[in-house]
């Protein structure tokens, strides 16, 4: 190793030490955790190693069902808000008069609290002695049967939790895919017009291809992201998710550490090392092919 | 294809001032394209060239005035209708298509009866390509060609489709010297080749002179004059369009007309018949001075540079409306001293005197 290259792992060290004591040993302390059964925070004491953790988790029903539910709302919401927010940034892009104003009003959820969100969703969806909700109204104004979306069948409150994340994730989405737009050189654009392209054709052989590092970003990052949501489902459905059948896997992991039934750092940790693995394994897959399919 | 501008104007707003006022970029442009031929559109930054070329286009909307491409007013035809070839000052070639790719794209957005199949779409831009001599790097993004293959490939671009006017701005100048001078050359052969309309766009007023079958120079949003090269060069209108053309420029002199002859201060260069007397602005080419030790016209040597065939006397005169003159001469008639006093006599046809007020030209007229 030469004097350059210690200066410059000199210089990392503070960076190197912050990160490995507050991310890497955490991480690896939990790994480990995952595998000492029956492990007991007072005492600091374990019964035995193996994989019995992992196994009860796997068992457990309520553990299936959260994954369920956030496999299920990752697949359903990624996509969509990725399109949404690519529809209405367009949209965005090709109006003049207003344009300050919609993005303003786009962005406003991003500023407002989850838990205000939710407040807002529950006046939406929610039934209550005195009225149905505003969603219900809707629909039997439509001349369809009301459906209690917070506390009714399990597709209902599906729709609800997937429309609040997308909601929730579609400001900055749009913030993102709005600038990276504007950021086209209109050169592009005007050497199009001239060679005759109509604006789907430029849409699809100029601007997808130029925004598309963006787009896989945004992706990923959503990905990441959604895999971890847990403070929407508490807006929504309360602090029960477990009975409410809406609880996701990061909820699951909060519930065995500090929930009523809590207690269980091991199950705990067994359950955010299963998590990890899944992100993991995504996020790899989605960057194998960003790189493949993205264009520079 | 024949292309007229008719009192063509186009109006911005001007957003850097606080109270809007309008910009006029091009004013009352007439203009008389003949088919087939290379126009060099010539003038300083800011003149309104671009403008012109995008009005032609179809990018911008003239304020007022009608444009035709041959006998079609095309004035309100959107860009993409108007069938013609661009290429644009910093080349705008998609940088994440191939050079390939790059050149089909017009094909690609043909429609009805004109629609290629693939492999036409591939003949064409082959034949593009080899035209532009660039066959070999079909495959190449644009970040693995250098700048003057890009250029290449914004030419071969606009060509493939067989626009009925090609239009270039300001093509070559990212180009260095050399390029710049090949590139010239090449365009010239492949307008000649393929005999479309041509209007080139440049403020090197070399470049357009030496490739144009006709040049129109402009200043301020107007066109000051259109002509041959040649005729523009030795007959021009006024003096903005005299300083304009030629390297190094014609030498200016703030001169005075008594009794029908031109005096420079003291020198009596030139016999004026016919104007009365005033001051004018007296220009004389470089290649009008003959050093003369009898010549009328006296001034201070500065610097003697021998440029291989010529000699470039550098000098001073005490009413020159610049520092220094320079004048070329043979380089045998050089002056013995470095230093000191020169005399010239002057070649009558490369005198010209404008009016100190409205600068039109006054002699020969
Ligand atoms: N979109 C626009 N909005 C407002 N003013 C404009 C616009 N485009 C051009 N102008 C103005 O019109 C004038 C002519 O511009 P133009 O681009 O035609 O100049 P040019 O002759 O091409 O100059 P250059 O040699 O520097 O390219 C300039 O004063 C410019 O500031
Ligand atoms: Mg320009």
């Amino acid at each position: 190793m030469n004097n350059n290259n210690l200066k410059g792992w000199l210089y990392l060290l503070p960076a190197i030490v912050f990160l490995g004591f507050f991310m890497v040993y955490p991480l690896v302390d939990v790994f480990i955790y995952s595998f000492e059964e029956g492990y007991n925070f007072a005492s600091q004491s374990y019964s035995g190693t193996g994989l019995f953790n992992y196994s009860f988790v796997l068992h457990d029903p309520y553990f299936m069902q959260a994954l369920k539910n956030t496999i299920l709302m990752v697949i359903i919401t990624v996509p969509l808000s990725t399109g949404f927010a690519l529809l209405i940034s367009l949209a965005l892009s090709s109006i003049k008069p207003l344009r300050n104003a919609f993005q303003t009003i786009y962005f406003l959820p991003y500023v407002t609290n989850t838990l205000a969100v939710g407040l807002v969703f529950m006046i939406l969806f929610k039934k209550t002695p005195y009225s149905d909700g505003l969603a219900n109204m809707l629909i039997s104004l439509f001349g369809g049967t009301s459906v209690d979306f917070i506390e009714g069948p399990y597709w209902a409150k599906m729709f609800v939790f997937c429309f609040y994340i997308i909601w929730v994730v579609l400001p900055f989405k749009i913030l993102i895919l709005t600038s990276a737009i504007a950021s086209v050189n209109p050169m592009y654009y005007k050497a199009a017009r001239i060679d005759g392209a109509g604006s789907f054709t430029m849409f699809k052989k100029i601007t997808l291809p130029m925004i598309s590092p963006m787009i896989f970003y945004l992706i990923i990052t959503g990905f990441i992201g959604a895999f971890k949501s847990y403070s929407d489902a508490v807006a929504l459905f309360g602090t029960d998710l477990n009975a409410a059948g809406m609880n996701t896997i990061v909820g699951y992991v909060y519930d065995m550490l500090y929930g009523d039934s809590g207690g269980y750092p091991s199950y705990a940790s067994a359950a955010a090392i299963i998590l990890f693995a899944v992100v993991l394994t995504i996020t790899v897959i989605n960057l194998t092919v960003s790189r493949k399919r993205a264009v520079y | 294809m024949k292309v007229v501008l008719e009192h063509i104007t186009k109006r911005f707003i001007d957003r850097n001032k606080k109270n809007k006022t309008e910009l006029v970029a091009v004013s009352d442009m007439c203009l008389d394209i003949p088919d087939g031929k290379l126009i060099g559109l010539l003038g300083p930054s800011g003149c309104g060239k671009s403008t012109t070329l995008n009005i032609i286009c179809g990018l911008e909307k003239p304020s007022s005035g009608k444009i035709f491409f041959g006998d079609d007013d095309v004035t309100d035809l959107p860009p993409e209708n108007r069938g013609v070839g661009m290429v644009f000052q910093s080349y705008a070639l998609y940088p994440h298509l191939t050079v390939r790719q790059n050149i089909t794209f017009p094909l690609e957005n043909l429609k009805g009866d004109k629609k290629l199949t693939k492999q036409e779409m591939n003949d064409r831009a082959l034949g593009a390509a080899k035209l532009v001599q660039l066959d070999g790097y079909m495959e190449r993004k644009p970040s693995e060609l250098s700048g003057g293959q890009q250029q290449r490939v914004a030419i071969a671009r606009a060509l493939v489709k067989m626009p009925k006017v090609l239009l270039l701005d300001e093509p070559l100048s990212n180009l260095d010297a050399r390029l710049r001078l090949q590139t010239r050359e090449e365009l010239r052969r492949i307008q000649k080749e393929t005999g479309i309309t041509t209007i080139f766009v440049t403020h090197d007023q070399e470049e357009a002179m030496s490739i144009s079958d006709l040049i129109v120079v402009m200043k301020k949003a107007e066109v000051q004059q259109v002509g041959i090269p040649q005729d523009v060069y030795d007959d021009p209108k006024n003096l903005f369009v005299a300083q304009f053309l030629g390297t190094p420029p014609i030498n200016v002199f703030a001169g005075e007309i008594r009794e029908e002859k031109v005096y420079l201060g003291e020198d009596c260069i030139l016999d004026a018949p016919g104007i009365e007397d005033k001051e004018v602005h007296v220009g004389i080419r470089p290649e009008g001075f003959i050093v003369d030790e009898n010549g009328p016209l006296h001034c201070k040597i500065r610097v003697v540079e021998v440029m291989g065939r010529d000699t470039s006397i550098v000098s001073s005169h005490p009413v020159a409306e610049t520092e220094t003159i320079r004048s070329i001469i043979d380089s045998e008639d050089r002056p013995a001293a470095t230093s000191g006093t020169v005399t010239f006599s002057l070649r009558k046809s490369k005198v010209l005197l404008f009016d100190m007020e409205t600068e039109e030209r006054i002699y020969p007229c």
